[in-house]
């Protein structure tokens, strides 16, 4: 193997139901075939249901947490903007911001409070998708918005492979460690047969796109 | 994924830390598996449901975690090696059962996995640190860190509970139940199939006087296994980080840490750039308590890095006494006991314990992110939304949800409780719903809806309808007979419709002693509503089951 790194730290985050963790173990996996040791961390159950996800990655010689700390990461991936943003703890100067030009709006409430339920944070449910960019470049230089969502419905018919677009993208633009060819082992090890043609479909549009800018 | 029983000893693969202990079992050959689904623990009963039959392994989803238990105890008795997998909670549920079985003790090797949830995302319930029932029962329990030794923890549970005929607890957190980790594997081991009850009722009876003298030779047994916990090679001392043998006698500081700890210690000493001893105990219970005594007698201060509750730090303040006296002990000063820990909170809490300064940096962001609260599913495509919407709607329709009182229960209509919906005033634990309606019934004049579930009905349910019954009073239950265990992943229950040996929940109703019974599909929101109206005026107690599926199940 050529050089290898000593750490990479990395978080895809969004809202449930994106495919984060498919997501995860295609990326565990092609750590893995590149001979590193990888630790991650997930949550399941309740906070699944359209909450935020949030899911951290490392890989490298040897990782002991699963958990990024605070500063640590290095590429965040945000398959939503306002997700992406709500990480920001987690970021530095130097971290990588690779996000999906998207915003999943949260529903607005009109009657949030009564005596038993303390008063939650409301105030302004709908947030541009111009401040939220504002607000991730005074965090980070380095931020990409990719329209990720869109460009897979137009090309593929598809949104929900939005994420593994991210994945290809960042491989192919080396903003992980990782090479093209052990994410694309990873993704015919991981992805069901029934919707592997999709994806592969999704990394090669990745693969022309990368080339184009 | 068919890869758990990829029977390639030496071979590394990834596995979540719930399948590396499923991995685990099946490497001791283990026959029979019960569990009732609860995050962070449910992957292991799901996993186990899924590779049952080609593994040989016999599973089932009991009816709550106390039947699950008992369902092994009579396994364990008739020589099986079993293993019973729960979140936190369960383990309150299953209690009973647990003291007596850890009296009589196993004849075939028994393994009780709980997986507890620091920082409860997953567990609206309490905090809970289960260490503390180790304490209570005597129960060997043992605290793996990540997925490899979630698989090894297991394999060495079972070893533990053949040699001295105890059960063995593996407990668990979140973040080492839902870590993804390369695992090496081992073999896996066929079954035997069949068991055999062997009468010995001095052994399985738990009877006075006989039961006193089970109480002496189980803290004998305990005795025991604490010289095999002085000698495993589990609790291990090293220097952090490279984790290297070397240096452990000139610091006059260390640090005692465990389970999911260890990593962010680890990690901490990695970054300050630090070596110091540590001290890795993989036991919790017996504590190998010479081994913690020689680690501290030379230092002047250790740190005890545990989440939640200082049971460690307890129990070193009480082994210095004899060793070093003057030891100054640190722990929950300086690591929070509310929450689970990260890197960051164990890496400036060992910057202060080693006087090193740490810069931290905090952005200011001046924009606020609405938070957003997990919600029941709605316009899903081609499937639509949750039917608890129907329901929702019914009731807000039919009375003033200002006036009347709503009990909520464990599943997904816990989200009743959320902002956007809010028609929950209190939630407690499964089943609590009708239990506590009876006592409000009782106390006041109020009118009261209690929804509950249908898992969770089977669960704790029951006993707590009966009672309205039985002590007369009249809320009106609401049962979400949505046909699924669906919170936890979708597992099946004696109520869904598709199983061969299902109970119907109208037939436990009625003989329940319930008079006023219906069963509504609620997309029919006229009946719904009436009925509502209608029940709430009622002198007894009432039942509406709510009959619609979730929209995930496969029709």
């Amino acid at each position: 193997m050529d050089k290898k790194i000593s750490q990479f730290n990395m978080l895809i985050v969004g809202t449930g139901g994106q495919g984060q963790i498919t997501l995860l173990q295609i990326l565990a996996e092609a750590a893995l075939f590149e001979g590193y040791d990888v630790k991650t961390s997930e949550l399941h159950g309740l906070s699944q249901r359209g909450g935020s996800v949030e899911i951290h990655l490392r890989f490298g010689k040897k990782i002991y947490s699963p958990l990024i700390s605070q500063g640590k990461a290095d590429l965040i991936i945000g398959l939503e903007m306002q997700e992406a943003l709500k990480v920001y703890p987690l970021a530095n100067p130097k971290t990588i911001f690779l996000v999906n030009k998207k915003i999943i709006p949260i529903p607005l409430v009109k009657n949030p409070v009564d005596e038993f339920h303390s008063s939650p944070p409301f105030a302004n449910a709908r947030v541009t998708e111009e401040e939220v960019l504002k607000s991730l470049k005074k965090i980070s230089k380095n931020v990409i918005l990719v329209p990720a969502s869109e460009i897979c419905q137009k090309e593929l018919g598809k949104e929900v492979v939005a994420g593994i677009y991210l994945i290809s993208l960042a491989s192919f633009k080396n903003l992980i460690p990782l090479k093209p060819a052990s994410i694309l082992k990873a993704i015919k090890k991981i992805i069901p047969e029934k919707y592997l043609e999709l994806n592969l479909k999704t990394f090669g549009l990745a693969k022309i796109k990368s080339s184009q800018s | 994924m068919g890869e758990i029983l990829l029977n390639k000893p030496g071979k590394k693969i990834i596995l979540l830390g719930n399948e590396a202990i499923v991995r685990g079992a099946l490497e001791e050959g283990v026959n029979f598996v019960s569990s009732y689904p609860g995050t962070p623990a449910s992957e292991i009963g799901d996993t186990f449901f899924r590779i049952a039959k080609s593994a040989g392994v016999y599973f089932e989803y009991s009816t709550n975690e106390k039947v699950a238990l008992e369902a092994a105890i009579g396994a364990s008795f008739s020589g099986l090696k079993t293993l019973v997998a729960m979140k936190d909670f369960g383990i309150n549920v299953c209690l009973d059962a647990l003291g007596p079985f850890v009296y009589t003790g196993t004849k075939g090797p028994t393994v009780i996995v709980v997986a507890d949830d620091p920082s409860c995302h997953s567990s609206a319930q309490w905090e809970e640190c289960t260490r503390g029932i180790s304490y209570l029962t005597h129960i060997p329990t043992l605290e793996p860190s990540d997925p490899q030794e979630c698989l090894d923890f297991t394999k060495l549970a079972f070893q533990i509970s053949e040699k001295f005929q105890i059960p063995v607890m593996i407990r668990i957190t979140t973040r080492a139940a839902h870590q993804r980790a390369p695992v090496k594997l081992g073999r896996i081991v066929k079954p035997v199939k069949v068991g055999k009850f062997i009468k010995e009722p001095k052994r399985f009876v738990t009877l006075p006087p006989r039961v006193l003298e089970m109480k002496k030779e189980l803290l004998e047994k305990i005795e025991k296994i604490k010289e095999f916990s002085e000698k495993s090679k589990i609790n291990k001392t090293c220097t952090g980080p490279t984790c290297a043998s070397s240096g452990l006698s000139k610091s006059q500081i260390g640090i005692i840490t465990s389970g999911i700890s260890y990593l962010y210690v680890m990690e901490a000493l990695e970054e300050l750039k630090i070596n110091l001893p540590v001290l890795k105990l993989g036991f919790f219970y017996p504590l190998p308590e010479e081994k913690i005594q020689n680690f501290i007698k030379k230092f002047k201060k250790v740190l005890i890095v545990e989440e939640l509750e200082p049971y460690l730090e307890k129990e070193v303040e009480r082994l210095a006494k004899d060793v070093n006296p003057k030891l100054q002990i640190l722990g929950k000063n300086l690591i929070p006991e509310v929450s689970e820990l990260k890197p960051e909170i164990v890496t400036l809490a060992i910057a202060k314990f080693t006087n090193k300064k740490l810069k931290i940096k905090n952005y200011e962001l001046k924009i606020d992110i609405p938070k957003r609260f997990p919600q029941l599913c709605a316009g899903i495509p081609k499937r639509g939304s949750c039917p608890y919407w129907l329901v929702i709607s019914a009731v807000k329709k039919a009375v003033d949800t200002k006036k009347v009182i709503f009990g909520g229960d464990i599943g997904c209509y816990m989200l009743f409780g959320t902002p956007l919906l809010n028609i929950q005033d209190y939630l407690s634990c499964m089943g609590s719903s009708v239990g506590i309606a009876h006592g409000i019934k009782k106390a006041t004049q109020q009118k009261l809806i209690a929804f509950i579930g249908d898992s969770t009905f089977f669960h704790a349910g029951i006993p707590a309808l009966i009672n309205t019954v039985f002590n007369k009073s009249n809320p009106l239950i609401i049962i979400l007979n949505n046909q699924t265990t669906a919170m936890t992943g979708h597992q099946p229950h004696p109520g869904a419709p598709a199983e061969p040996n299902g109970v119907k929940i109208e037939e436990i109703v009625k003989a329940c002693g319930v008079k006023n019974l219906k069963i509504i599909d609620p997309i029919n929101q006229e009946e719904f509503i009436n009925t509502i109206k209608e029940f709430l005026n009622k002198e007894e107690v009432s039942v509406i089951i709510a009959r619609r599926p979730c929209i995930w199940i496969k029709k």
